[in-house]
């Protein structure tokens, strides 16, 4: 009984995440304007209320975004009032970062993380935005003509590998996603999204025009808006994941299109798409979210966030060495930030490396800064690109990582993690099988299982099995949508609570439709894809949480508003499905028209015949030897027999 | 004997009777089977108005337009003015082509000025002369008024004959009262009443320009040619999109303010044009968006150029960074203010005969137009960069509005010798000029709805294995409506009506021409139809043939049998 009502709480919890966000948010973003190195955040003072504090900000930090200043354009440069540039009503501001994280296996993480935000309101009654600065223009056109809230997109070319490499800074399934939230105006959503995809097809040269209803799913609880705003109702959300999409350059150029200073100056000249596409995983992203323009959160600002989460392979980029160099990762290194940029920070993670024993890093980083992230205390390395010091004397800076040790280092296993696959043999019938690994010593949680599956597996959801630890585990929360052919997809959404340290197994058959001739792809025997399922989950975290609210985040720590004092929000996604249907022989409707026609024709060739040929009785002709004895008489001129 | 005749009936019964089976599975198959067959592999076509798009294919476009002339005190004789008022008809037959016909009809009406409009003229000035008319009474969309004074009035400079305003009035000065018939007088004053109506309202040139959609270029003049090709086709909406292009963003922190130029020079004009067509305006800022050749440095004025020649190469490698309108499918009109960077400026434009161009910009034909804008004299050597600069708005509005004025069609005209026109002002356009421009744009939207309607009814009607679908017929035939509508108003010379039935045609014209449902059946090789008909057709089809046309020679042979009998 008391378990059950532990349980209702936390989907209560996890249901209203994006409630409470929306009020912390408030706080949050004004503070994500900030950084500052660890030198000097030791003399920070903590102070009581906010003016007492934005006053000791002031004094301490040199880059301050408060509201009623224009922001500096660029810090230590001293160009004097440059940064006046755009006019008090609507402000935009530009951040790029680059954050590396050494892999225990070795392989290297760099994630970009490009942040755009625009102080205006794109729905403010009778004002239209039509004037642009930083913000791109295509996709500011398209979030007011189709009154979109929010927009997340992803491209994603290789599966983030959990168990060997941690959980991503943004976590993004195979293939292409969107999830799109609606403003509350929208009357037919449906077609909203259907003509949103096609344009944004056009846009990124994806093919996402084919989403349609067949693949389209508004999930209850998995997927709650990120910025701020009233919670809505679901049916002005639509999910849809594209895993067969394959991500190329021609994903990359207009993503890069989109960035304010392009790919000519910043750490986007970093971004070399021969280099990009040569590794175990990228992910490409954009999201856009009302986020607040200040610490009262009175006007609501727009964030654009590209992201670009590359993983690169020791063994095929490092040449099995274990050195990485801007140059030996990108090929390229840096020689300037985007002039347009407030800040332009490079974090290299350094936790597992405090005094320098495990790797050395050249040049030596100016300074350190703390940041919680994923529930982890990380330390970082920061190089700041707007300080002249930076780039030192040849003018670039090419941070190289070498290790002093061969050996690798331990990882923690991530708290959760989940795995997927098919069971069954022969082509009529199948299981899936979901995994769920929850490796907390000893606290249970529960996690939201989202599971789209197309239509053409029909699914028994009769047989649907919860089991950890060999024991039935019920899930609290089952939200079903059964599939209509051709029509919509199973949606199965499922809170369950993870018993610590344990692996929960979610299994459910199903059985293989038959499509008819049209609808098989081009290579119907490589198999279809079924997307990924998503496990999202609040993850009681290991360290205390920061609570120290002052401190700027940087931008890669700051994407989940969830800020709860013990737990953090993960979202994972598991493998997609390969799956077998049957599959004709795609010569046969010409053979059976053909034999089926030819037996037609015969059968009605011998009724016909029987029809309409006349019978008549044949007189017996006579045999050989009375024609013989007649000829014989005939000779002889007797009367014939 | 019996036996034989037995059987011999027998035979003659089992023959006829294979006979009857024989023509009764010929009858199903006539009767059922290839209506089942037709019924079932036909498209759907809905039923077009191919008589009323066959009418449109040949179109006899009659304008009608209201001319009025008024003549003030002094410049017609009592005796004169006890005939007027006067109303005159005059027709000019032009023949374009075989399908094409005009006609220009104009109703002259002449009349003398009342009281009040004899005040309005003793104005000091013909400016205010023209807005105290206007004040008056405002002429309907399309026509035009002209006001005759006495020779010797001071309103209008010497050598001055024609005065044109802001509105749909013009100031004529006419000879002194002459005596005699009044039919000399208006004779007298015939010839330059053509060239003032011609100035402020359609020409035929515009007419035929504004025609090319349905005759061939060669028939126009190469002058009205280059017009027509310079100006976007008509198109219910543009959208118009400024771009400020900033390849140097380390040296110039540049600042425009965009929205109150627009705000200032642009929406007079847009406001004006919104009975033409809907215009939405945008702008955005491109960073280290570069020109696509480089400039030369010319010692002789020591500053990088562009010569004339290498505009065309400008465009396209900018045009990857401008980005279509997502929001929308009408034409887009670009704008762009290119600073160049600090080592490459000033730079200038040259035209042909090398020498620079004034206005430092350029137009590219339905396109838009391209401003460079130099910067380089706002700061020092010694300057802290990024330099903070404000762009002269109303300097670059200037250029802007003239290229925008050329890219939506106002003509400039070209008046006659003695004529004054008066400039527009403010809103950028004056009230004769858009009269001219929903002329010709109403014929251009007739002749362009008109060949497409009758094109996609000939490709209907050419390739039978075209789905036609309810909605398509319906666009069809709202088409052929609204057409038919433009087309009536035009002659009754209502304007404004005209122009909106014709905006309606060209949309939906449009829209069924560009369906997508056209397509889905338009190829269907008839090689494939063969090879799975043939193995059920052909072997059920042959006995029945051969059985008839065995049927068929036992019926000849009896006739000749009963013939050589009866002989």
């Amino acid at each position: 009984m008391t378990a059950g009502r532990c349980t209702a709480a936390l989907l209560a919890a996890v249901l209203v995440c994006g409630l409470t966000c929306a009020s912390t948010a408030a706080a949050e973003e004004a503070i994500t304007e900030e950084y500052e190195s660890i030198s000097n955040a030791n003399e920070h003072v903590q102070a009581q209320d906010d003016y007492a504090r934005s006053q000791k900000r002031r004094e301490i930090t040199e880059h301050d975004d408060d509201q009623n200043e224009p922001p500096p354009s660029s810090s230590s440069s001293s160009s004097s009032s440059s940064s006046s540039s755009s006019s008090p009503p609507s402000k935009d501001y530009f951040k790029e970062e680059l954050v590396i994280r050494p892999l225990s296996s070795g392989d290297i993480y760099a994630s970009f993380q490009f942040q755009t935000r625009w102080d205006t309101d794109f729905f403010a009654p009778g004002k239209k935005v039509s004037h642009y600065r930083l913000f791109p223009k295509s996709l500011g056109q398209l979030m007011s003509k189709f009154s979109v809230r929010e927009m997340h997109v992803s491209f994603t070319q290789g599966y983030w590998r959990t168990m060997q490499w941690g959980q991503p800074f943004l976590p993004a399934p195979p293939g292409a996603e969107l999830w799109v939230w609606f403003q509350d105006s929208v009357a037919d959503v449906d077609g909203a999204w259907k003509e949103l995809t096609n344009v944004l097809s056009g846009i990124f040269c994806a093919s996402l025009n084919f989403i349609d209803s067949t693949n389209t799913v508004e999930p209850t609880a998995s997927f709650k808006p990120l910025g701020v705003g009233n919670v809505t109702h679901q049916r002005f959300l639509r999910y849809a994941v594209l895993p067969r999409e394959i991500v190329c350059t021609e994903n990359l150029t207009p993503w890069k299109k989109l960035l304010p200073c392009g790919s000519k100056a910043g750490l986007a000249v970093l971004m070399k798409s021969e280099k990009l596409f040569h590794s175990s995983f990228l992910s490409l992203a954009v999201h856009i979210r009302p986020v607040c323009q200040d610490w009262g959160c009175k006007g609501t600002a727009w964030e654009l966030r590209q992201t670009v989460n590359v993983v690169f392979d020791l063994h095929t980029t490092g040449q099995g060495k274990r050195e990485w160099s801007f140059f030996k990762m990108f090929s390229r290194t840096l020689t300037e930030a985007c002039p347009l940029a407030t800040s332009s920070k490079v974090y290299i993670d350094v936790t597992d490396n405090p005094q320098g024993e495990l790797f050395e890093l050249n040049p030596a980083a100016p300074s350190l800064t703390q940041a919680v992230v994923l529930g982890d205390r990380r330390t970082y390395a920061v190089y700041d690109l707007m300080a002249s010091g930076t780039f030192g004397l040849l003018r670039s800076l090419n941070v190289l990582l070498r290790w002093k040790t061969p050996g690798s280092v331990d990882m923690l296993r991530p708290l959760l993690h989940g795995e997927r696959y098919v069971a069954g043999y022969g082509l009529q019938t199948g299981e899936i099988h979901t995994l769920i690994y929850n490796n907390h010593p000893y606290r249970a949680f529960p996690v939201l299982l989202l599971d789209i599956v197309p239509w053409y597996l029909r699914l028994y959801i009769h047989t649907l099995t919860v089991t950890s630890k060999s024991r039935e585990n019920k899930p609290s929360y089952i939200h079903y949508q059964p599939s209509k052919d051709r029509l919509r997809p199973h949606l199965l959404e499922m809170l369950i609570q993870l018993p610590p340290n344990s692996v929960t197994e979610v299994t459910v058959q199903f059985e293989r439709a038959l499509l008819k001739w049209t609808e098989y792809t081009p290579d119907p025997n490589h198999g279809f894809y079924v997307g990924s399922s998503v496990i999202s989950a609040l993850v009681p975290s290991v360290v205390a949480m920061d609570t120290s609210y002052t401190l700027e985040h940087p931008l890669f720590s700051t994407f989940f508003p969830c800020k709860e004092e013990s737990s953090y929000f993960v979202r994972v996604y598991t493998e997609p499905l390969l799956v077998n249907l049957p599959t004709p022989d795609f010569s046969m409707p010409y053979n059976v028209i053909c034999l089926t026609c030819t037996v037609v024709a015969v059968g009605y060739g011998s009724l016909y015949n029987l029809l309409t040929r006349t019978f008549q009785v044949e007189e017996p002709s006579p045999g050989v030897v009375k024609r013989l004895a007649n000829m014989i008489r005939y000779l002889r001129g007797v009367p014939l027999l | 004997v019996l036996l034989n005749v037995l059987t011999c009936g027998l035979f003659v019964t089992e023959k006829l009777r294979g006979r009857y089976a024989a023509l009764s599975i010929a009858a199903v198959v006539i009767a059922v089977g290839i209506p089942l067959w037709w019924k079932t592999t036909e498209t759907y076509r809905a039923w077009l108005p191919y008589s009323h798009i066959n009418e449109l294919g040949s179109l006899q476009l009659q304008l009608s337009m209201e001319v009025e002339v008024v003549f003030s005190r002094g410049t017609l004789t009592p005796e004169q003015q006890k005939k007027v008022p006067l109303t005159q008809t005059r027709e000019q037959q032009h023949h374009v082509d075989e399908n094409t016909g005009l006609k220009y009809r104009y109703e002259m009406k002449y009349r003398t000025a009342t009281i009040m409009e004899e005040d309005a003229l003793r104005q000091p000035t013909a400016e205010e002369a023209d807005f105290s008319l206007y004040k008056l009474s405002e002429s309907p969309c399309g026509s035009v008024v002209v006001y005759v004074i006495p020779e010797t009035s001071v309103l209008l400079p010497e050598n001055i004959k024609v005065y044109v305003g802001q509105r749909r009035t013009a100031l004529l000065r006419g000879q002194v009262g002459q005596g005699g018939e009044l039919k000399a007088v208006l004779s007298a004053l015939d010839p330059e009443i053509e060239q003032v109506v011609r100035t402020m309202s359609f020409s035929h040139e515009d007419i035929m320009a504004a025609l090319s959609d349905r005759i061939r270029m060669g028939r126009l003049s190469k002058e009205s040619l280059a017009d027509s090709m310079r100006s976007f086709k008509s198109s219910p909406g543009y959208e118009i999109t400024f771009s400020l292009l900033n390849p140097d963003p380390q040296s110039h922190n540049l600042h425009w303010d965009i929205e109150g130029a627009i705000h200032t020079y642009i929406q007079p004009l847009l406001d004006k044009l919104a009975p033409v067509a809907n215009h939405s305006v945008d702008s955005q800022i491109l960073y280290y968006a570069v020109l696509g050749v480089n400039p030369r440095f010319d010692n002789s004025v020591s500053a990088f150029t562009l010569s004339a020649d290498s505009l065309a190469h400008v465009i396209n490698p900018v045009e990857a960074r401008l980005g279509s309108n997502a929001a929308s499918s009408n034409p887009v009109l670009n704008f762009l203010l290119f600073v160049p960077d600090a080592h490459h400026s000033p730079l200038f434009i040259q035209d042909h005969s090398k020498r620079v161009v004034d206005s430092n910009a350029f137009h590219s034909p339905r396109w838009g137009g391209i401003m460079v804008y130099n910067v380089n004299d706002r700061y020092g050597q010694e300057a802290e960069f990024p330099v903070h600069i404000d762009i002269d708005m109303a300097h670059v509005m200037g250029v802007f509005l003239a290229q925008l004025r050329l890219m939506l069609g106002v003509q400039s005209a070209h008046p006659p010798p003695g004529f004054l026109l008066q400039s527009p002002g403010s809103a950028g356009l004056t009230d004769w000029e858009l009269d001219r421009l929903q002329w010709s744009r109403t014929v251009e939207n007739v002749a362009t709805a008109s060949t497409s309607i009758t094109s996609l009814a000939q490709l209907l009607d050419q390739i039978g294995n075209i789905v036609i679908n309810d909605n398509i017929a319906q666009q069809v035939y709202n088409a052929v409506t609204s057409l038919q509508a433009a087309v009536a108003e035009l002659e009754a010379g209502n304007l404004a009506f005209a122009l909106q039935y014709s905006r309606e045609a060209i949309l939906a014209s449009e829209r069924a021409f560009f369906d997508p449902s056209l397509l889905h059946l338009l190829y269907f090789p008839d090689d494939q139809k063969f090879a799975i008909y043939i193995p059920l057709f052909l072997p059920m089809c042959v006995p029945i043939l051969l059985s008839l046309l065995k049927m068929a020679g036992e019926l000849r042979q009896r006739r000749k049998e009963q013939r050589a009998k009866r002989d």
